[in-house]
């Protein structure tokens, strides 16, 4: 048998696997990115209850963000997958349904990534919330702005933009994390490779072309979010 | 009050009634009970060395400080508080809102939110606090802008301007609230001198438009020639109270004599 | 929740903590090696070895550890002949050794960077005076920069060993049967995920208290000039007065 070239392997023609595994980029992207998104709602609320006078919200909200940063992602990858299928088994039990239920693994995997993620992002909240000028927010209450729109004319638009380098940190993380989802089935850039690479028997040719690959994300997301910055300082700098 | 006090019957409430207002921060006591009547009009500077409670009096009058006993009425409207576990609290946080969007307040350090331009600045709160139409808002908040002088900078991030711009532009936002009442906390003392001037222009030409106003200032000046009245504050309580006229030609406290003496 | 179940699960659990401390410490120990080797690279001030460093801590940031170890694990099988001949197919096809070798090329991408930020927080002014007194090259770098920079650095070290800690989970993926690997075979034959879950996290959080700890420690250690004088002093100097 004639041993296929590289390009004809990772190729679109007919034994190629290029589209399927763009196809399984685009999969890594909308997982990272659903986690990305699901960690920054997480996130705002831990940061606001680290912030608040609530002692035990406090506690709770520290305790939490020690927990997540100490135990390996992959351990809470494990507990949404298996855990969520017991859950799901359980309540379809209720219902008489028997045996095992398996949670769909992109919801598993997105809501695992955000809850890991969440705890970095409430650090990274916490942290631009500080560098608020505290004067600027008496001004907001002292022209009689409630708390809802404080939050939503004054307090989100500046600690969005100081939380800009922060969140392209942890969307690096999230990008790296989303590979660990593949160990749930879910048919993402390195599960494909692993399956390629697999019916191939070409494992160095795939996994390499998966690190090219995320290296080309990690490179375009970076350069993404140094605009977004640039962007958003306007106004910060002195032109002068 | 007692109720054989003889009632006012005026058809207009002072603009700002204080009485009585006490506040502390832990065990220092600020605040021992002062009493101030703004009637329209007027221009009160109120005057004193640093820690006489003078900031935090202005602070309560817009709810910046709750105090913990004494009554604030605005427009003879009085703030309802309330004691809770933390200490008092405002009773009523809608009509705390609404009272501020009266009583417009220009701070030391400007505070002009420095992620919006200058008119942005400006329109904030008449669009969104008191929800006037965006076209009217913007219009009159020209016009604020031309009043002090920087409508040229309106698209301008505050970071840009020098400080007494910021203040200017401070003061146009204010303004723009069409408030009853405007409070200055020390509008001048984080510039720099040359800055000082231009600044005092603004509110010395808003004085005499007949605008309700209280300065906390340490400009002997502004008080002398531009306030109908004079507040001298020590310790937390009013030592001296007048016409500048009066207080400045013939001070009653020794306290008030050392004090205008050591700042000339 | 069943407490005798997870006292099971719990000794069992600690089975896999040598081979976790194992992993991390190994790789961890190499991995310094290779970030010093890649900082000084850094720092070299020739532009060819500082685009090789520069290049090579983009790309083991830029990509997922698990795909490192997969290239190396499973991707240099397709080399197999070639490693035989060479010798080094005994070592490539131990997931231990190839678990150890992934690790440490990442951990030295990223330690690299907090090496070299600690180098460059060595105050000139320092550098300067231990030149006027005579001192160069090794000397230098061994006795005035290296102690300096190491102090910098440890807060950020800790925290990368910590991650560290973390990251050898992920060779349970190709065989290796540590914390992680062997909660997941007991979550697979119980589907207690729950317990499991609970009983590792709380080991992973015990060692990784104890390695903040030691760093801790270790930087009390290396920084007397940072601490307080010792009480003793200021009795001896008020005996004096």
């Amino acid at each position: 048998m004639q041993q296929l070239s590289y390009f004809e392997l990772i190729g679109f023609g007919p034994k190629g696997w290029g589209l399927a595994l763009l196809t399984a980029t685009g999969m890594t992207l909308a997982v990272a990115l659903c986690g990305f998104l699901a960690g920054s709602i997480v996130g705002t609320f831990v940061a606001w209850a680290k912030l608040s006078r609530n002692l035990a919200a406090r506690t709770l909200a520290d305790g939490y963000t020690t927990v997540l940063r100490g135990i390996p992602d992959l351990l809470v990858i494990y507990l949404f997958y298996f855990g969520g299928s017991a859950a799901l088994g359980a309540i379809g039990g209720l219902f008489g349904a028997q045996g095992f239920i398996g949670v769909p693994a992109f919801v598993t995997g997105a809501l695992a990534i955000g809850i890991v993620s969440g705890a970095y992002q409430a650090e990274v909240f916490r942290g631009a919330y500080q560098i608020l000028n505290r004067g600027e927010l008496e001004a907001a209450r002292s022209v009689g702005m409630h708390r809802w729109l404080m939050f939503r004319r004054i307090i989100a638009p500046q600690v969005l933009r100081y939380a800009i380098p922060g969140l392209g940190n942890t969307w690096q993380l999230v990008l790296k994390e989303s590979a660990l989802i593949s160990v749930t089935g879910l048919v993402e850039l390195l599960r494909q490779s692993h399956i390629a690479a697999g019916s191939t028997r070409r494992p160095f040719d795939f996994y390499i072309t998966a690190a090219i690959l995320y290296l080309v994300i990690t490179w375009v997301s970076t350069y993404l979010f140094q605009r977004a910055e640039t962007h958003s300082l306007r106004g910060l700098r002195r032109t002068s | 009050m007692s109720d054989g006090a003889p009632i006012l019957t005026t058809s207009h409430p002072p603009a700002v009634e204080v009485e009585n207002l006490r506040k502390s921060f832990g065990s220092l006591e600020v605040l021992k009970g002062v009493s101030l009547t703004a009637k329209d009009g007027d221009v009160i500077s109120i005057l004193g060395a640093s820690g006489s409670g003078k900031s935090t009096m202005l602070r309560c009058i817009n709810m910046l400080e709750v105090p913990d006993s004494g009554q604030i009425s605005i427009g003879g409207e009085a703030i309802k508080l309330k004691r809770t576990r933390h200490g008092m609290e405002p009773a009523d946080q809608k009509q705390v809102d609404r009272i501020r969007s009266r009583v417009a307040m220009v701070f030391q350090s400007f505070n002009l939110w420095s992620h919006m331009t200058v008119l942005e600045n400006v329109i904030e709160a008449p669009i969104h606090v008191q929800k006037r139409p965006r076209a009217e808002c913007i219009a009159e908040a020209e016009a604020m802008l031309q009043k002090v002088g920087i409508v040229d900078k309106r698209n301008q991030y505050p970071s840009h301007l020098s400080g007494g711009q910021q203040q200017r532009a401070a003061i146009a936002r204010a303004l723009a609230m069409r408030p009853q009442v405007m409070l200055f906390d020390e509008p001048t003392s984080a510039l720099d001198p040359e800055l000082v001037g231009e600044v005092l222009r603004v509110m010395r030409a808003l004085a005499e438009e007949g605008r309700t106003m209280l300065v906390v200032t340490h400009e002997m000046g502004f008080a002398r020639d531009v306030s109908n009245r004079v507040m001298f504050l020590h310790q937390g309580m009013v030592e001296e109270e007048g016409p500048p006229a009066d207080v400045f030609g013939a001070p009653k406290s020794e306290r008030f004599k050392q004090f205008i003496s050591s700042d000339r | 929740m069943d407490f005798t179940f997870m006292w099971e699960t719990f000794r069992q659990l600690l089975t896999g903590v040598p081979l976790t401390l194992n992993l991390a410490f190994t790789s961890v120990a190499f991995g310094a090696v290779l970030a010093m080797m890649l900082a000084l690279m850094r720092m070299s001030g020739i532009a060819v070895i500082e685009m090789i460093a520069k290049a090579y801590v983009f790309v083991f940031r830029g990509t997922p550890l698990l795909v490192q170890i997969f290239l190396i694990y499973y991707g240099l099988g397709q080399f197999r002949p070639t490693l035989q001949e060479l010798g080094l197919w005994t070592f490539f096809r131990e997931p231990y050794w190839c678990a150890i070798l992934a690790l440490t090329l990442n951990t030295g991408a990223y330690a690299s960077e907090i090496i070299r930020g600690g180098l460059q927080s060595v105050p000139y002014p320092q550098v300067e005076a231990a030149k006027a007194a005579g001192m160069s090259g090794f000397l230098l770098f061994r006795r005035i920069v290296f102690p300096i920079a190491v102090r910098q650095a440890l807060p950020a070290y800790g925290s990368e060993i910590i991650l560290m800690v973390k990251a050898t989970s992920l060779a349970s993926i190709i065989t290796m049967m540590e914390v992680t690997g062997l909660a997941a075979k007991m979550i697979s034959q119980t589907f207690r995920a729950v317990e499991i879950f609970v009983v590792a996290g709380v080991i992973y959080l015990i060692l990784n208290f104890a390695i903040t700890r030691l760093i801790m420690a270790l930087e009390w250690w290396l920084s007397p000039h940072l601490r307080r004088p010792p009480s003793i002093e200021p009795r001896i100097e008020a005996a004096h007065v």
